[in-house]
């Protein structure tokens, strides 16, 4: 009876588990399973963003120009796609670019629309992209900010910069694992404390690691309660 | 006899006390944690993520058109502009041009659902603060707005209304009468909210100067939407870069001048009013012309990333898509969700006020869980 | 014997269960008039338009599982909800439903008893109740019923003071204490005393909603606030005793306000002549009548008004109503005095 129970929501609903279920070791569970979906569904991603260059055409904004020139440097290199604007930032001079851009004359960016990152698990080297969408409420244009990071390196915080980066860099880090170096506050946002890996990542099965809530619910309800009583305390 | 020096007769200590996640006025599952002195909040910290259904890992894993199902259940109170602002952003990647009737209809709808979302906001704020008649009159509109979404599209709750390339099929018959029908009834019953609150001197001081929020302290904490409009900051995006058909139509920005509860509630009526005055606008100039362009059955955006935001009833809502290429799902999605980033004023609000403002205050941000906790 | 014993007895009961079955109705007259007020239907299932709704609520508080919660102090826990609901009820005992009656020729008069300071009575015992609400959601042990009874008892003492003060207004119109007394004064004095002391009527019914956590003073039990306030942790039938009671306190305020400043069983305009053809209507009819109409406004307060806050109720009640009750003593006084000489 239990048994029919447990097989049915896993194979059902995977989106619903892993909100719910933590679990110690997530990719052991169902990382074949997940691997040979992916494969069948799409051929294998790219190494990388492909930040394309602009076009002859379109002349860089002054905001960039001047980015360039007054941190030389720090911009790695100018995207331009469908619109957007990207400069692509080297980690180390990220705060110095934050500073400048929000407070510098011609580019006034000073709402910070998003923070994310993009998982490229193929790419040599820095394996994560974290994308700042920001904003200026008073000359109306935005820019994208990008910078590259390793697995297990981390970013300067900007939310010393805007405020708002706050709880979307403690999203990114739930998500991917991306630590914030100088965060007020790095703590899981979306999944539960104790939780274990990093769901966005791309090596993170999409079932999760929930099947332990059914397959040994004692040891999750140990799992629990330990924490909950930490809480208590 | 002697009083015992060393243990204080009464307990000063805060009281912490569990705001939800099962409490009768935090609009889902949300959970704010109080310190309180008193019944003063001294801090408050935030706990969500019960509702996290992982709709942006889920999202690598679909067809770009499945994941505008996906979108209907973020925002499930306002699913079409979540709709619009996903199927947009994937225009944008593919450089597709919508047909101009396509916009029209998509603008309407898009007003439509903000004025649907602004009633439940109204309602359900007013009844957090003991009017709970307004929230009954509120949904008695919205019901109508649910019945037009339903002759559209079928569906009362999540849409599913847009395409990528345009709409789904054309407008029904009279629809456009009903709808203009609706925006008269809509004005005349806006005057019985405002006879309920607008000058209510309970009204007044439970929001006047409660949650106060300058303007230079709304835009680094990132509020968008009416709460930001409502500290005086002029920023909309259907104005500032406009989408749909949003550059044709004539309409106001309402802002507000003290950046207080009340001045938020004041802003959301004004938008109700200019939502129906788009409406309008957009009925009375409505092309003709095909709802749907001419896309590929499968749809492959060409590799690269761009993020494209809207106006929803929230605030900016965002979409950062990255395609590549090769695929026939996006490499990564990113929902920029407006009630999210507008929550997270919430504690700056909230310090120095009392228990009962908490809630005035939970409501004037205007929150779905469902979109802060995807 | 019988004029002692049988008489008084068998008027409690028909009170007691007169008021009882009045607040049930009570909830199911709150849940329609808001309905109507919200259009909406109400209860509409259990009997034509709902008229049996009541016994279905009650009947499901009785078998409702009554839970303890286990760090509850128990005696107080469950003496509490005893403590609230009994005064409720033994105030009824001095209110003067009706004029003299005479049953098989045996004058019998419309009330349990002729307190010769009834209206102190219905002071002492209506500050009795707070007690149990205080005790309710401190015995609970739980954090929202403990801000609830908080509130309740900062809120419920400092609105008596002015509801007590705007009695003595009306001692002084009257000259006596006996609720029946104060309504003969009326009958004599031709009008009633709400067109007398319009600013203690005023000053009587602000309180008596704070007295009887009505919106827009519901904070002890702002649902949005603190879950449910001091019942939180209550259930069952302890429950259901915590909901009597409330409906019995408006019911009593309601017959106050009626006695005090409607005339009580009189008809209207009592000291017009050619009016007499409404006393074929019974005196208790009347006085039904008017509570109804004084609980109706209640009613329709709850559907219209916002809720206000801890402080800004404190705010009203101390430096609003209480003042405004003392000059109103003041000048009743003055105005005695003058016309006594």
């Amino acid at each position: 009876m239990a048994d029919t129970e447990n097989t049915d929501p896993a194979g059902e609903k995977p989106a619903a588990v892993p909100s719910q279920a933590p679990a110690p070791k997530p990719p052991a569970k169902t990382p074949a399973a997940a691997a040979a979906a992916k494969v069948e569904k799409a051929p294998p991603p790219p190494p990388g963003p492909p930040d394309q260059a602009a076009p002859a055409d379109v002349s860089v904004p002054d905001c960039i120009q001047a980015l360039q020139a007054a941190l030389p440097g720090a911009v790695i290199q100018v995207s331009y796609w469908v619109g957007d604007w990207t400069v692509i930032v080297a980690t180390p001079r990220l705060l110095d670019v934050a500073h400048y851009l929000r407070d510098a004359v011609g580019a006034k960016f000073d709402y910070c629309s998003d923070v994310t990152a993009v998982d490229w698990p193929t790419r040599a080297g820095e394996r994560f992209d974290v994308v700042y969408c920001l904003y200026s409420t008073s000359l109306r244009h935005r820019l994208r900010v990008k910078t590259r990071v390793a697995d297990g390196d981390s970013v300067a915080s900007v939310s010393g910069v805007w405020a708002a980066a706050n709880w979307l860099e403690r999203e990114v880090w739930d998500m991917f694992g991306i630590r914030f170096a100088g965060h007020p506050d790095l703590r899981r946002i979306l999944m539960p404390d104790e939780w274990q890996g990093h769901p966005q990542r791309k090596d993170y099965p999409l079932e999760g690691p929930g099947e332990l809530i059914l397959e040994s619910p004692q040891e999750w309800l140990k799992l629990r309660q330990s924490f909950d009583e930490a809480e208590i305390e | 006899m002697e009083p015992d020096v060393a243990r204080p007769m009464f307990d000063t200590d805060e009281l912490v006390i569990n705001m939800g996640p099962q409490h009768p006025a935090t609009h889902g599952v949300l959970r704010v944690v109080l310190k309180l002195d008193g019944e003063k909040v001294v801090d408050a910290d935030v706990v969500i993520g019960y509702l996290h259904r992982g709709v942006e890992k889920l999202s690598e894993n679909r067809d770009w058109t499945q994941i505008v199902l996906l979108t209907d259940r973020l925002d499930y109170v306002a699913s079409a502009a979540a709709n619009l602002a996903y199927v947009e952003t994937v225009e944008k990647l593919l450089s597709l041009e919508v047909p101009r009737r396509a916009r029209y209809i998509r603008t309407i709808l898009a007003e439509l659902q903000r004025l649907a979302s602004h009633l439940v906001w109204l309602g359900s704020h007013a009844m957090d603060i003991g009017a709970v008649t307004v929230f009954l009159y509120c949904l008695r509109e919205r019901e109508l707005i649910l019945d037009l979404f339903e002759e559209y599209c079928g569906a009362r709750l999540t849409y599913n209304s847009m395409r990528i390339g345009g709409l789904p099929q054309d407008l029904p018959p009279n629809w456009d009468k009903k709808v203009l029908q609706f925006c008269d009834i809509q004005l005349e019953k806006l005057v019985e909210y405002e006879t309920l609150l607008t000058h209510n001197r309970i009204w007044l001081e439970r929001t006047k100067g409660i949650g106060v929020i300058s303007a230079a302290d709304a835009i680094a904490v990132g509020l968008c939407g009416p709460p930001l409009r409502g500290s005086g900051v002029v920023r909309d995006v259907r104005k500032d870069e406009p989408y749909a058909a949003y550059a044709e139509m004539e309409f106001d920005v309402p802002v507000g001048t003290n950046g207080d509860t009340y001045d938020r509630y004041l802003v959301r009526l004004e938008e109700i009013r200019q939502s129906v005055r788009i409406i309008r606008q957009a009925l009375g100039g409505l092309p003709e012309g095909p709802v749907m362009a001419k896309v590929p059955r499968l749809i492959k955006p060409p590799a690269g990333e761009t993020y494209h935001a809207n106006e929803s009833p929230k605030g900016e809502i965002g979409y950062f898509i990255a395609s590549d290429g090769k695929s026939t799902s996006p490499y990564r999605l990113r929902v920029r969700p407006p009630s999210f980033c507008n929550l997270q004023a919430l504690p700056q609000l909230v310090r120095g006020h009392l228990v009962a403002d908490v809630i005035a205050l939970i409501g004037t941000i205007d929150i779905v869980l469902g979109e802060v906790d995807r | 014997m019988i004029d002692l014993l049988v008489i008084p007895l068998i008027k409690i009961v028909i009170v007691l269960t007169g008021v009882l079955i009045t607040v049930m109705y009570m909830v199911l007259l709150e849940r329609k008039v808001q309905a109507w007020v919200q259009v909406r239907l109400g209860p509409m299932r259990v009997g034509p338009h709902g008229v049996l709704q009541p016994i279905a609520d009650v009947l499901k508080l009785f078998v409702k599982e009554d839970i303890t919660p286990v760090r509850a102090d128990k005696v107080v826990f469950t003496l509490a909800p005893i403590i609230v609901l009994v005064p409720a009820i033994i105030a009824f005992a001095v209110i003067p439903f009706g004029d003299q009656v005479s049953i098989f020729g045996k004058p019998v008069p419309l009330h349990i008893a002729d307190l010769n300071v009834g209206l102190l009575y219905i002071v002492a015992v209506a500050s009795i109740g707070v007690y149990g609400i205080i005790l309710g959601g401190w015995s609970s042990n739980s954090k929202y019923p403990l801000l609830g009874g908080l509130r309740a008892s900062a809120q419920l003492i400092s609105y008596e003071v002015a509801v007590t003060l705007t009695f003595v207004s009306v001692i002084l119109a009257s000259g006596s204490l006996s609720m029946v007394d104060i309504v003969t004064a009326q009958k004599a004095n031709g009008v009633w005393f709400a067109f007398v002391q319009p600013l203690a009527l005023f000053i009587y019914f602000v309180g008596a909603l704070a007295e009887t956590n009505r919106s827009p003073f519901d904070l002890p039990e702002a649902e949005q606030e603190l879950v449910a306030g001091f019942h939180t942790e209550y259930s069952g039938m302890r429950f259901a005793l915590f909901f009597l009671a409330e409906y019995a306190n408006m019911i009593v305020v309601s017959a106050v306000a009626t006695t005090l400043f409607f005339g009580g069983w009189l008809r209207p305009f009592p000291s017009v002549a050619f009016l007499h053809f409404l006393d074929v209507v019974p005196t208790w009819i009347w006085f039904v009548v008017k509570t109804f109409l004084v609980l109706y406004l209640f009613l329709w307060i709850r559907a219209t008004l916002p809720r206000y806050r801890y402080d800004q109720l404190m705010r009203l009640g101390w430096k609003v109503l209480i003042p405004l009750a003392i000059a109103n003593i003041i000048v009743t006084a003055a105005v005695k005095v003058a016309l006594s000489d």
